[in-house]
């Protein structure tokens, strides 16, 4: 499996996001990747993998296969979640490591720092760095099994 | 009028996202008039100086602008004397010195203290904490579907282990204003002291703690048109006379030595350290602006944008409003069928609209409506109709983004 980079996957979105000249088409396309995105299965919306917002909650879980890790995630507000959706596309799947040490350097190139900053009102901040700690967990427990 | 209002306030010529500002989240500030800010660059500029104690023409100017806003902020709410005005940071300081000095004195196990089902965290936590170590009782008025409660409900729970209620005036989630002079009535005769929150009645009704009868009343300034930072606690003399100090430092304190201190007269007593000079004689201006204007007017322009708003947001499908008691003032909540009121805010701001979503620091009351949150829209002497306009086009314009 070719499974495409961080940096690759990042730099599909930020050419999406280029075609918009206008925050309505931009936040369209959010919303309509938050609409898509699967529903978590409601045995996973559990207290123990809620990142819980002032506003919003997102909940999150991470299985590891083969060096990889797999996140899957939902979102009672639909902007947020997609958002989420777009978290997973470029973090699910990677490598331990590369998750760890990325950047995220796409989501101020497509102008949606804003809502990271907003860590009280969404967990998306949060989010990230659960998902930097799954990362981080998976491959602690791999190497302590070596 | 508006016109020539809006253009005291500098804030409401910004642009947003390349829209013009409409800014309809007065409930939890409202915007500073020029004067306001010509009041903290003069101080700053001309006579900044600890208050007091030095004896130079810099130190007596700021003294006498500071203790100035004390005699403004007594005939603001009709208190007897300065005394009984104390400056904290707000209308949470102000609840949270009474919870720690009256509450710690005067609440023994088995008391029992009164709030309602709509306060905010404000008014509820201090008084946990405070029966969590007295093993004290909080009993709480339950709110009804209007988002309102009857004055039975209330006397209902008097007893006499009643020893304090802590209300509020007008609820921030929801615009209900209470009945608290009735309440204030009836506490009293039950032998209960009252403590009126009133950080969101402050800006629009006629206070006069006299007439209430209140023990305590507190606000805040920046809900005034006033700076952050400062606020007022109001008690009644005798209360603040034999209550136990707050914060121990600096200005409060009489004669120190290492065996003992004795401390200041009121209102110092309750005002440790250097006070917040340049926010407490701006907030002289916030309150000289309203009254050079009047409350009466400025009540009668947002109930009529009150009225326009809750006509033209009912007339909207799947729109729902929460809190439609019968006396209320000046903002509307509301939730949508299938918008997360945080979606609603992100597209609103795209749109130069400024409103509150979640849950307001009251999380109880939207437990009790079975709601996560809602969208809140607050107005403020200086909105317009047209604003209301743009708001209803807005929540159009986001039903339609996220349906």
């Amino acid at each position: 499996m070719n499974h495409p980079s961080i940096a690759e996957i990042e730099k599909e979105i930020i050419e999406d996001f280029s075609l918009f000249d206008n925050w309505e088409d931009k936040y369209e396309y959010i919303i309509d990747l938050g609409k898509k995105l699967a529903p978590l299965e409601e045995v996973h919306k559990i207290d123990d993998n809620k990142i819980k917002g002032c506003q919003s909650t997102v909940w999150l879980t991470a299985s590891y296969e083969d060096g990889r890790v797999y996140f899957k995630a939902d979102s009672d507000a639909v902007i947020v979640k997609g958002l989420v959706s777009m978290l997973i596309k470029v973090l699910s799947g990677q490598k331990a490591d590369d998750i760890i040490n990325t950047q995220l350097d796409f989501i101020a190139e497509i102008g949606m720092m804003s809502h990271l900053a907003q860590t009280r009102s969404n967990g998306l901040l949060s989010m990230i760095r659960q998902m930097k700690n799954y990362a981080l967990a998976f491959k602690t427990i791999q190497t302590a099994g070596q | 009028m508006t016109d020539s209002i809006r253009q005291q306030f500098p804030i409401l010529e910004r642009m947003v996202k390349g829209k013009p500002l409409v800014y309809l989240d007065n409930a939890a500030t409202s915007q500073k008039p020029q004067v306001v800010i010509d009041a903290l660059t003069d101080y700053y500029s001309r006579y900044n100086a600890n208050i007091h104690r030095g004896i130079h023409t810099l130190a007596e100017e700021a003294t006498m602008a500071y203790e100035a806003t004390r005699a403004t902020v007594k005939d603001f709410i009709g208190a007897e004397t300065t005394e009984e005005i104390i400056f904290t940071r707000g209308t949470t300081e102000g609840i949270n010195l009474v919870a720690y000095t009256w509450g710690r004195k005067h609440i023994n196990a088995g008391d029992e203290i009164i709030i309602s089902g709509m306060e905010h965290h404000s008014n509820i936590v201090p008084w946990q904490i405070l029966c969590q170590e007295k093993q004290a009782l909080l009993k709480v008025i339950p709110v009804n579907d209007a988002g309102a409660f009857a004055l039975e409900d209330f006397t209902a729970l008097l007893s006499p282990r009643t020893k304090l209620v802590s209300i509020v005036q007008v609820s921030n989630a929801l615009g209900t204003v209470n009945p608290v002079k009735e309440m204030i009535a009836a506490a009293h005769q039950a032998g209960a002291l009252v403590l009126v929150d009133g950080a969101q009645s402050a800006v629009h009704l006629d206070i006069n703690v006299q007439d209430l009868d209140c023990d305590f009343f507190a606000f805040s300034g920046h809900k005034v048109y006033g700076p952050t930072g400062i606020g007022v606690l109001y008690g009644k003399k005798d209360l603040l006379e034999e209550m136990p100090v707050f914060q121990g430092g600096g200005e409060m304190i009489k004669e120190v030595s290492f065996e003992q201190t004795t401390f200041n007269e009121l209102p110092y007593k309750y005002e440790a350290g250097t006070p917040n000079i340049a926010d407490t004689i701006a907030l002289k201006a916030a309150l000289d602006y309203i009254s050079s204007i009047g409350k009466p007017a400025i009540r009668a322009h947002e109930n009529e944008l009150l009225e326009y708003a809750t006509a033209q947001l009912e007339n909207i499908p799947g729109l729902r409003i929460i809190g439609k008691a019968a006396h209320k003032v000046s903002l509307v909540s509301f939730v949508i069928d299938g918008v997360h009121p945080q979606d609603a805010a992100i597209i609103l701001d795209n749109l130069g609209i400024a409103v509150r979503t979640g849950h307001h620091c009251t999380q109880p009351l939207m437990k009790r409506f079975g709601i996560p949150g809602t969208i809140r829209a607050s107005f403020a002497l200086y909105n317009t109709k047209a604003e209301v306009d743009a708001l209803v086009t807005g929540i159009l314009k986001t039903i339609k983004m996220l349906s």
